[in-house]
């Protein structure tokens, strides 16, 4: 570090917004040819928008981006791509039915008069896998057919073979991973920042970072936190630097006490050889799951509804065992799950707003399969109104409401059921915070009425704020619980399972702090 | 694609009205308040997507009754709706397929080989009401195979009814010995040939065959979760409807009233043809598609595809009688579809960028 190094690209005071929402906010990053650079923060902390902005695939507001000392005028993906920033992306954009070498090449494949060059093709696509060590892999292998970790694998030889490369964009490429799988592509992105290529890392797993890491930046809530050299750091204060800000009071403060057993799950488990989940919620308890994203938590309650197979497992609700019998059962049982898609996993969207509503209580309403009458949809009007629910006619398609209300409609329709357990996954994605605070308002007047309540969410400040007891997923596995005065600290380090028992002594810890304050409070 | 990552993107709300939040503030006991603004009441406010169709259908009458002296008969209007009843029938169990998102091709195809198989059972001296339920059996079953095929084996719809339209027609083709039967007891003959009070027993079947379906598809828990289905049907699952007995029972109907067609049409026909039927889906689907369904699903109803069929009968009718070439008429269809679609695509694409 004798002379200053060279940034490759830069960005200076970058701002982005949506609509109202700031997205980021005067956010610098530089990365340097043969560095690790690593972002870090919560999810909805920027990194995300900061990389599309890198991309091109987005356009920023304010500040300056430049690429070794030339200013970026028209950041388009195709302009950027050509300038040298390649992304590899957590979601992968292989085709999945084409071969290897179709996928290296595709948009730019030889061809002489249209017709395929296939010799020239293989050749060269043999040249890139043997660069990022796939040597045993036939570029007329089916990408559909192959590990994930190979795709990866697949993916950064693709990007390499752009001419130029000169900045790789790493955006959570472990995920999808084993542990495995993972320590190899550390080997390939160590192997190729001694290339001089400049990498911009994100990923939740801290211990990844410290692996790998040269220097770090810390987003929080939009703007820039922290950055330094990752020497600099441990976990505790990488942590601290994405945290850092207190719970909104956008949070019913209401102590409820936690009534009969709900809903107990004993040995769920969701394939043959994945492990074992114990669940239980009580009358009046808001239990929250936290984790990172694919640590299992949808699948948990999608399997506890009986919409998942499972292998193994007893569900109980109200002490009375339910045979698995699809979502039907669990719903006459007494159990409502509100999915994170709405889109794809809840709404009905040529039907009318009513017609969403009353659908799941057709059935225990009708006589002789006709219809229930004026009452039901009365009561779910009802409903509609308590909720607030801005539409012009309830008979409107449910389609042209925005998501706030959407979720709205959703929750309205498990309310109309009269469930005794209700499960939440996501319930605030996609909306706006006005939205958010009501259905928060909602979830705790419903616990306060005796439901027991599940909630699954990404976004710590909310599982705190709602959560009474938080279980923590990570690879499918309940990691830790955790009590009513868990920081979020506690729910990351158990999520990312850093320290291993160090951190579910913590999480014990923890546990009988939040049971100590719930005596005292009682 | 980063989709999970990214972040959370405002949605714009709906602006608060004053009326809705006044409702809301009487602690959710407010009665029904949600009240449609600034509506104006349109012809399809009235009767529902059909309404297009009425129109076509209204203008067509109309023209036909000024241009041709015929048209207004009794003879013209009762040999009208022989043609278009067996039509119609067709047309509305394949609208109740195609309002679940599915498709069914079998619908010729099996009308021609229930039709065929009531007339050979006829001729073996079986009693008329035992081979006509046997018939209306036939169809039902090959419909629920459809829908088995569909639900258990994963098949695309448009393959598996595929699959159902060659193995019928072929079946057909097999046990007539490409021949038809003949020698069918007149009393058979005369269910599509009589009338009631003048009223040709066709025409009342297919209006029976409408109404119970409106009845059905309107008034009935199994009518909704129809339009659930073709709505979304992993959505309609998780919401606890029973996705897969609703779609094995669309094709059963759908192949019980193909049965009905076929025996329907060996009836009045008094014969039992084995090309009969050919290619009556696509005329079927061209029907329900004029009147208003959508072949995403979940848009459509059964006085839309009776009216969707009556349109193309009175536009064959009507070319016959203005002595129009019959090949013109299949370029006017065709252009009916196009326009019919596109209309409502253009409706769509309104309401989207007003809404």
């Amino acid at each position: 570090m004798s002379t200053p190094p060279v940034p490759v690209a830069e960005l200076h005071d970058v701002s982005k917004s949506f609509g109202p929402v700031q997205a980021l906010t005067d956010v610098s990053l530089r990365l340097i040819p043969g560095q690790v650079h690593c972002l870090a923060g919560e999810n909805g902390a920027g990194k995300s928008t900061l990389i599309r902005v890198l991309t091109g695939a987005l356009r920023r507001d304010g500040g300056r981006y430049e690429i070794e000392g030339e200013p970026v005028t028209t950041p388009t993906p195709a302009h950027m791509r050509a300038a040298g920033v390649q992304a590899v992306y957590q979601e992968l954009s292989l085709l999945p039915h084409l071969s290897v070498a179709e996928n290296l090449f595709m948009g730019r494949l030889p061809a002489r008069a249209g017709v395929l060059a296939r010799g020239d093709l293989r050749r060269r696509a043999r040249t890139a896998l043997d660069e990022v060590g796939l040597q045993d892999l036939s570029p007329d292998a089916i990408v559909e057919r192959l590990p994930a970790a190979t795709r990866q694998l697949v993916e950064i030889a693709k990007v390499l073979t752009a001419d130029a490369v000169k900045v790789i964009v790493f955006d959570e490429p472990t995920t999808a991973l084993t542990e495995a799988e993972s320590a190899h592509l550390m080997e390939h992105i160590v192997r190729l920042r001694d290339r001089g290529v400049a990498i911009l890392y994100v990923t939740h797993r801290l211990e990844e970072m410290f692996e790998i890491g040269d220097w770090v930046t810390v987003l929080r809530d939009g703007g820039l936190s922290e950055a330094g050299p990752i020497g600099d750091y441990d976990e505790d204060r990488l942590i601290a630097a994405m945290v850092g800000r207190e719970v909104s009071s956008l949070y019913p403060e209401v102590h409820r006490d936690a009534g009969v057993p709900m809903l107990r799950v004993r040995g769920l488990r969701r394939f043959e050889r994945s492990p074992s989940i114990d669940l239980d919620v009580a009358a009046g308890e808001i239990v929250g799951i936290g984790g990172l994203l694919g640590s299992g938590r949808s699948g948990l309650l999608l399997s506890v509804f009986g919409a998942a197979p499972t292998a193994a497992g007893r569900v109980e609700v109200e002490g009375r065992r339910v045979r698995p019998g699809g979502p039907r059962t669990m719903m006459s049982a007494g159990i409502g799950l509100l999915t994170e898609d709405r889109k794809v996993l809840g709404l009905l969207p040529e039907l009318s707003i009513r017609e969403n509503v009353t659908i799941a209580s057709l059935r225990r309403d009708s006589r002789r399969g006709l219809l229930p009458g004026r009452e039901q949809s009365q009561e779910a009007d009802r409903l509609l109104d308590s909720l607030r629910l801005r539409a012009g006619s309830y008979d409107q398609p449910v389609s042209t409401l925005s998501g706030g209300n959407q979720q709205k409609v959703l929750l309205a329709r498990w309310l109309l059921t009269k469930p005794k357990v209700l499960m939440f996954d996501e319930p605030t994605k996609g909306i706006d915070v006005g939205a958010k605070g009501e259905l928060y308002a909602v979830i705790g007047d419903l616990a306060a009425r005796g439901l027991g309540i599940i909630i699954v969410s990404s976004y710590l400040p909310e599982l705190l704020g709602l959560a009474d007891r938080i279980l923590v997923m990570r690879d499918g596995a309940i990691a830790g619980e955790l009590g009513r005065s868990a920081s979020e600290e506690d729910v990351l380090h158990l999520a990312s399972g850093d320290g291993g028992k160090a951190a579910a002594g913590a999480a014990d810890a923890v546990a009988d702090d939040g049971t100590e304050e719930a005596d005292r409070d009682s | 694609m980063i989709p999970k990552l990214i972040w959370r993107e405002p949605i714009p709300t709906t602006t608060i009205t004053s009326g809705a939040s006044a409702a809301s503030g009487a602690g959710g006991t407010a009665p029904a308040a949600a009240r449609p603004r600034r509506r104006v009441v349109t012809l399809g406010d009235i009767t529902g997507r059909e309404s297009g169709g009425l129109v076509v259908l209204l203008v067509a009458v109309g023209i036909l009754t000024l241009t041709s002296n015929e048209f207004l008969t009794t003879g013209n209007l009762s040999n009208l709706a022989r043609q278009v009843a067996i039509f119609g029938i067709i047309a509305v169990g394949e609208l109740l397929v195609i309002l679940t998102a599915g498709i069914d091709l079998s619908v010729g195809s099996v009308l021609g080989l229930s039709g065929c198989v009531t007339a050979l059972l006829l001729v073996r001296g079986m009693p008329i009401l035992v081979a006509l339920l046997l018939g209306v059996a036939l169809g039902t079953v090959l419909g629920a195979i459809n829908g088995l095929l569909v639900t258990r084996a994963k098949l695309p719809p448009f393959i598996a009814t595929l699959g159902m339209l060659g193995i019928a027609r072929g079946a057909t083709l097999v046990i007539t010995d490409a021949k038809t039967v003949q020698g069918l007891p007149t009393g058979f003959q005369t269910i599509a040939n009589g009338t009631v009070l003048g009223i040709p027993n066709l025409l009342i079947i297919a209006a029976l065959v409408t109404v119970v379906a409106w009845f059905l598809l309107t008034r009935t828990v199994f009518g909704r979760y129809v339009y659930a289905v073709g709505s979304n049907p992993e959505s309609a699952r998780l919401a606890g409807v029973p996705v897969r007995t609703v779609t094995i029972s669309v094709y059963a109907i759908s192949g019980l009233l193909a049965g009905l067609g076929g025996i329907l049409l060996t009836s009045r026909l008094g014969a039992g043809i084995p090309t009969a039927g050919t290619g009556f889906e696509l005329n079927a689907i061209a029907a329900c598609v004029i009147g208003g369904a959508s072949l995403f699903g979940a848009k459509g109803s059964a006085i839309g595809a009776a009216t969707g069929a009556l349109i193309m009968g009175v536009l064959n009718n009507g070319g016959n009688l203005l002595a129009i070439n019959a090949f013109y008429l299949q370029i006017g269809i065709g252009v009916l579809i196009l326009v019919a679609v596109g209309f409502d695509q253009l409706n769509a694409r309104r309401a989207a960028s007003s809404g």
